[in-house]
C-alpha cells in the first residue's frame, strides 16, 4: 500500500507540472495584463510596475522564474494586492472555504446518502417518489437559483438568519445549505442507483434466506457495494467543495478562495490565478488517491495494481 | 413417519403487466422429518418459486402468495409475523441456491458470511461462532480452512463456493433444507462430489431436504419421494423407485424416455413435441393435454385433482386414475 502512494505521489509531479505550464502559457495569451485596467497609471509607471515584478523580460524566463520559485514553495507576489504573497492570500481564503466546504459536504452526505437509500429501499412507490423527484429538483435548480431563492424566504421573509456575511454559526447555515443542496441531490441519486444495484442481487437473497432482518440486510450486505459509485465520485466532489464555490462564495458574501480565484482571472492576477489553480489540483490529486484508497478498502477484488 | 412440514393449496402469482402469471397454482406436499422430497420438472414449471414460497423469499410485488398453508412446527410459514419467520430462515429452515457465484457477497469475507446464521440467532458468541465456522468449512471439504475464512469469495472456484453455502446453510443444524437446483451451474464432476456431500451430511445430521432440480437423473439416486411438477401444478408424486417403473402419469413417463442412454447410441433422442402451456392464462382441465399422447376430450373439459392410485402413489392424470390406460415404464428407467 505504501508503495501505492509512493507511486502515486509521483505520478502527481508531471499532472502539477502540465497544469502550471499550461495555466500560465494559457493566462499570458489573454489579452490585457494586470495593469492595464489602471487608467490613472501613465506608462512610465506601467513599465516601472512590468520591471518591478519581471513582466518585461522574455516570456521563457519568467516561466522559469516562475517554476523555480514553485519547486520552492513559493507562488509568488500577487500582482493585484500589494505587498502580499500569494501563499498569503491562499492561507488566508482556504480556511474560510474549507469550513464552508465542511458544512457542505455534511448537508450533502446526510441529506444525499438517506435520501438515496430511502428510495432504494421501495422502488417506484411514493417513499422512492419524494425523494427522488426532490433531488430531480435539486440537480435542475442551479446553486444561483437556489441561493437567492433561500435568501428571500429564510432571510427577508422570515428573518431567522442574515442575508450575508461570515460571522456568526448561524451565517453558516444558508450557504451550506445552498452548496450542499445541490451535491446532496446528485449523491441521492447515485446512492439510490448503486443500492438497487446490489439489492436486485442473489446475495440479498441469501442473507435475507439467512434470517438477516432488514436493517441488517442495508447495513452489512448493500452498503459497501452500493456505496461504491458515491465514494468515487466524493474524491473531485471533496476537493472542489473544500477549495470553495464561486458563485456561492459570490452570493452570501463569503470572503473564500473561489471569489478571490475568478477576480484573480479577471484582474490578469497571473500568479494568483496558477497559484491557486495548482493548490486546487494538488488537492483534486490528494483525495483522488485517498478515495482509491478507500475503494481498495471497501471492494475486496480490487488491489493496488 | 411424521410430516415436518406440510404444504396445502399453495398458490403463488406473479402480477406482471402481461397479465397474471400463475407460477405456482394450488400445489400441496408434506415433507417428513429426514426425508428428502425431489421436485422435479422443466424451467418455468414454478418448482423454484414453491420453494421460495415457503420462506417467502419471492420478490413482492410482483409475487404474490395468493392461498395456502405452509405447516411448520406450529407455525404458518406463509401467514406468519414477518418476525417469527426470521427467527426459522437460516435457523430451522436453511436454503442453498443455483448459481453459488452469484448467491455469496463479494464483499464480505467468506469467514464471516458463513458463521452469521449462528450470529443472527444468537446460537453462538462471537468467538465461539468462529471455531464453528472453521469446523463447518472443514466438514465440507475446505482445505485450510482457518485461513480460508479470511478469503473473498472470488478466490473460490465455483463447486468450492457451493461447498461454502452449504456449510453456512447447515452450520445452524437446521431441521429442513431448501436446495434449489444447488448443481445446476456446478460442472459435472463437481455436480456428483456436492450431491454425494449433501448427502452425507443430511445422513449424519438428520436435515430432511427438498431438493429441486430439472434434472431427473439426480432425483432417482438422491430422493425417497419424488414430485412432478409442470405448469405450476402437481402431476405426479410417489416414491423414487415407483415413479419411474411404474409411472402413473403420461408426462413423467414422456420425460424418463427423454433421458439421453448410453447403449442407445446413436439413436436419435426422444423429445415431448409442443412447448409448457401460457401460465398467464388460465388453464382448463390437464395442463399437458395438448401435448399428451393419450388425450381425449374429457381431459380438457373435466377438472382434474391429483389422487392416489396405489399407496403413497398419486397422479393428475385423470385416464390413468380411472384405469383406462396402463402406462409402461421406460426402458431406461431404471439407470
Amino acid at each position: 500500500m505504501l508503495r501505492f502512494i509512493a507511486i502515486r505521489l509521483a505520478q502527481a509531479i508531471p499532472v502539477l507540472f502540465v497544469v502550471a505550464t499550461l495555466t500560465f502559457f494559457m493566462l499570458k495569451l489573454a489579452p490585457g495584463g494586470p495593469f492595464s485596467a489602471e487608467k490613472s497609471t501613465t506608462p512610465e509607471i506601467q513599465k516601472q510596475l512590468e520591471a518591478h515584478y519581471g513582466l518585461n523580460k522574455p516570456l521563457f524566463s519568467q516561466y522559469l522564474t516562475y517554476l523555480g520559485n514553485v519547486v520552492k514553495g513559493d507562488l509568488g507576489p500577487s500582482f493585484k494586492y500589494p505587498n502580499r504573497t500569494v501563499n498569503e492570500l491562499i492561507g488566508q481564503a482556504f480556511p474560510v472555504s474549507a469550513e464552508l466546504g465542511f458544512w457542505s459536504l455534511l448537508v450533502a452526505l446526510s441529506l444525499g446518502l438517506s435520501a438515496g437509500i430511502v428510495a432504494s429501499l421501495r422502488p417506484n412507490t411514493l417513499t422512492d417518489y419524494i425523494p427522488s423527484g426532490l433531488a430531480m429538483v435539486g440537480i435542475c435548480l442551479p446553486i444561483f437559483v437556489l441561493g437567492p431563492l433561500l435568501v428571500l424566504v429564510f432571510a427577508l421573509k422570515l428573518e431567522w438568519v442574515r442575508v450575508s456575511g461570515w460571522d456568526d454559526w448561524i451565517d453558516r447555515i444558508l450557504p451550506a445549505l445552498t452548496l450542499g443542496g445541490f451535491y446532496a441531490a446528485y449523491i441521492a441519486r447515485l446512492t439510490r442507483g448503486g443500492m438497487l444495484e446490489i439489492l436486485s442481487q442473489d446475495f440479498i437473497r441469501t442473507a435475507r434466506a439467512k434470517g438477516a432482518s432488514p436493517a441488517r440486510v442495508v447495513l452489512r450486505h448493500s452498503l459497501r457495494g452500493g456505496l461504491i459509485p458515491v465514494v468515487s465520485y466524493l474524491g473531485p466532489t471533496v476537493a472542489g467543495l473544500l477549495t470553495g464555490s464561486f458563485v456561492v462564495e459570490t452570493i452570501f458574501q463569503i470572503p473564500g478562495l473561489g471569489r478571490y480565484f475568478v477576480t484573480a482571472a479577471f484582474n490578469r492576477d497571473y500568479t494568483m490565478v496558477v497559484g491557486t489553480v495548482l493548490f486546487y489540483a494538488g488537492f483534486i490529486i490528494v483525495f483522488n488517491l485517498l478515495v482509491d484508497l478507500v475503494l481498495v478498502r471497501m471492494n475486496p477484488k480490487l488491489s493496488y495494481e | 413417519m411424521s410430516a415436518l412440514l406440510r404444504v396445502e393449496n399453495l398458490r403463488t402469482y406473479f402480477h406482471t403487466r402481461s397479465g397474471i402469471v400463475r407460477a405456482v397454482d394450488d400445489i400441496s406436499f408434506s415433507v417428513g422429518e429426514g426425508e428428502t422430497l425431489g421436485i422435479v420438472g422443466e424451467s418455468g414449471s414454478g418448482k423454484s418459486v414453491a420453494c421460495y414460497s415457503l420462506l417467502r423469499l419471492i420478490p413482492q410485488p410482483p409475487g404474490r402468495i395468493e392461498s395456502g398453508e405452509a405447516r411448520f412446527g406450529d407455525c404458518d410459514l406463509l401467514h406468519c409475523r414477518e418476525e417469527k419467520l426470521r427467527a426459522i430462515r437460516g435457523n430451522r429452515i436453511s436454503m442453498i441456491f443455483q448459481d453459488p457465484m452469484s448467491s455469496l457477497n463479494p464483499y464480505l469475507r467468506i469467514g464471516e458470511q458463513v458463521i452469521e446464521p449462528l450470529l443472527i440467532h444468537k446460537l453462538a458468541s462471537p468467538n465461539d461462532a468462529f471455531d464453528l465456522g472453521v469446523a463447518a468449512l472443514r466438514e465440507v471439504g475446505i482445505q485450510d480452512a482457518a485461513k480460508r475464512m479470511r478469503s473473498f469469495p472470488h478466490e473460490f472456484s465455483g463447486g468450492m463456493r457451493q461447498r461454502v453455502m452449504i456449510a453456512m446453510a447447515l452450520i445452524t443444524k437446521p431441521e429442513l433444507l431448501l436446495a434449489d437446483e444447488p448443481t445446476t451451474a456446478l460442472d459435472v464432476t463437481v455436480q456428483a462430489q456436492i450431491l454425494e456431500l449433501i448427502r452425507r451430511l443430511q445422513q449424519e445430521h438428520g436435515t430432511a431436504v427438498i431438493f429441486v432440480t430439472h434434472d431427473i437423473g439426480v432425483v432417482s439416486g438422491f430422493c425417497d419421494r419424488v414430485l412432478v411438477m409442470y405448469a405450476g401444478r402437481v402431476l405426479e408424486s410417489g416414491p423414487t423407485a415407483e415413479l419411474f417403473y411404474e409411472p402413473k402419469h403420461p408426462y413423467n413417463q414422456a420425460l424418463q424416455r427423454s433421458i439421453p442412454a448410453l447403449h442407445e447410441r446413436g439413436a436419435e433422442l426422444h423429445t415431448i413435441p409442443g412447448a409448457p402451456p401460457d401460465v398467464t392464462q388460465p388453464i382448463r382441465g390437464c395442463p399437458f393435454a395438448p401435448r399428451c399422447e393419450f388425450a381425449e376430450e374429457k381431459c380438457i373439459t373435466s377438472e382434474i385433482a391429483l389422487k392416489e392410485v396405489t399407496t403413497g402413489h398419486a397422479t393428475a392424470c385423470l385416464r390413468v386414475q380411472l384405469g383406462e390406460i396402463d402406462l409402461t415404464p421406460a426402458a431406461v428407467a431404471g439407470e
